[in-house]
């Protein structure tokens, strides 16, 4: 059911937030207004203040909130690996819509970054959602290649043209930005696979190596997998990798259509 | 000394639209839709009581008119021409994206405006029409 509201362990403690303010002397500073909460006390989540002295501070997002687990405060918790916007690990809700921390500039927040977790997520600690359900989903498509032919003696061709049609899909690096900004997968995320699980799902289907694409379109024909979808199109602007999730569930919608014609 | 915290007692991370999560031209167009479907099934229940008071006669038409015709009469009225053009014109761009056109961020955008601008003009149009008939 549709859920308009926090549920009592998870509406945040506006008292209980801390503020860390700027080291004297400092040049530029910009304010962080960071979510928190630690699975090891019984108290809500905060929102704690930190302020950053961008003078001295990389452009990044990810370079401010590194700076500020470095320099003012260790126990502040995320995920990050690869700095560069390929892994994904950095996925975060910025300025009120998701991203990855290291690719967004802090120049592009206008006043205080707010900065919190993927929206509508368990939360184990801070900004680090559970993301077990979801790699769930993405183990339930069945995303590797799957034949019934045998294996040739050497690799398996395709045309330019049919490797041209993963273009758009292949580059999805499963950050989840986009499942997480979609209020249907807030709302039915149990049932709903999400636009991210939906991309990774077309980009099997129009695979021509792959051989199960009709099971495929079967596992997805459920009016909750794959249907709750309305096109609300969240998922495409929020990408921060550019690609398109909202046209891969249309074309995947097509192909059930058409199959039946 | 870690305590390891089950799924279910973990806290939700904040969503709510606008609050959490920023109104974006797609989610306020997709709730645009939502919302005018939902005034629809209203309006259309009213028209059709001004339809069955119509075919009632005179007196129980003459009891329905004046309300019609006071300024919330009016009012509705509009509302409901607004979100019939609305509901109208957004379920067109639906049925090119059933067909898988029109998904490019930037032409969704400008199907959006298309959208908001179209159903501005065919209301004023048809209340045109209307007062000047």
């Amino acid at each position: 059911m549709a859920q308009f509201s926090l549920p009592q362990n998870s509406k945040i403690d506006k008292k209980a937030g801390k503020v860390f303010k700027a080291p004297a002397g400092a040049r530029k500073v910009k304010t962080f207004k960071i979510y928190r909460y630690d699975p090891e006390t019984n108290a809500n989540p905060r929102v704690d203040t930190y302020e950053v002295d961008m003078g001295s501070c990389g452009p990044m997002v990810l370079d401010a909130l590194i700076k500020i687990k470095n320099e003012v405060d260790a126990t502040l918790t995320f995920r990050r690996s690869c700095r560069e916007g390929i892994c994904g690990s950095c996925a975060m809700n910025i300025d009120g819509t998701n991203t990855l921390a290291c690719i967004k500039p802090c120049d592009e927040i206008k006043g205080d970054a707010k900065v919190y977790p993927l929206p509508h997520m368990p939360v184990v600690k801070d900004l680090v959602p559970d993301l077990t359900h979801f790699y769930a989903q993405l183990a339930s498509i069945e995303p590797w290649l799957k034949t019934d032919t045998p294996a040739p003696t050497r690799e398996r061709l395709q045309s330019e043209e049919d490797r041209a049609k993963l273009d758009g899909l292949y580059e999805c690096i499963l950050c989840a930005c986009c499942s997480t900004s979609c209020p249907s997968y807030w709302w039915n995320g149990d049932r709903y696979l999400g636009p991210a699980i939906l991309l990774q799902a077309y980009r099997w289907l129009v695979d021509s190596r792959d051989e199960a694409t009709g099971e495929r379109l079967d596992a997805l024909e459920d009016p909750f997998k794959l249907y709750r979808c309305h096109t609300i199109m969240n998922c495409s602007k929020t990408c921060p990798k550019g690609l398109n999730p909202a046209k891969a569930i249309a074309e995947t919608k097509k192909m059930l259509v058409e199959r039946k014609l | 000394m870690t305590t390891k915290t089950p799924a279910q007692s973990r806290p939700l991370s904040p969503f709510m639209l606008g609050q959490y999560y920023r109104f974006q031209w797609t989610s306020l167009l997709s709730f645009g839709h939502r919302i005018t479907g939902i005034g629809l099934t209203f309006g259309t229940a009213l028209v059709a009581l001004w339809l069955i008071a119509l075919a009632s006669g005179v007196d129980t038409y003459g009891a329905v008119a004046p309300h019609l015709k006071a300024w919330y009469g009016q009012a509705l009225m509009f509302a409901w021409t607004w979100a019939l053009m609305y509901h109208l014109c957004n379920g067109i761009r639906h049925l090119f994206w059933d067909i898988g056109v029109g998904f490019e961020l930037k032409t969704a955008q400008r199907s959006g405006t298309f959208v908001v601008l179209g159903s501005i003009v065919l209301t004023v149009a048809a209340w045109a029409v209307a007062y000047i008939a």
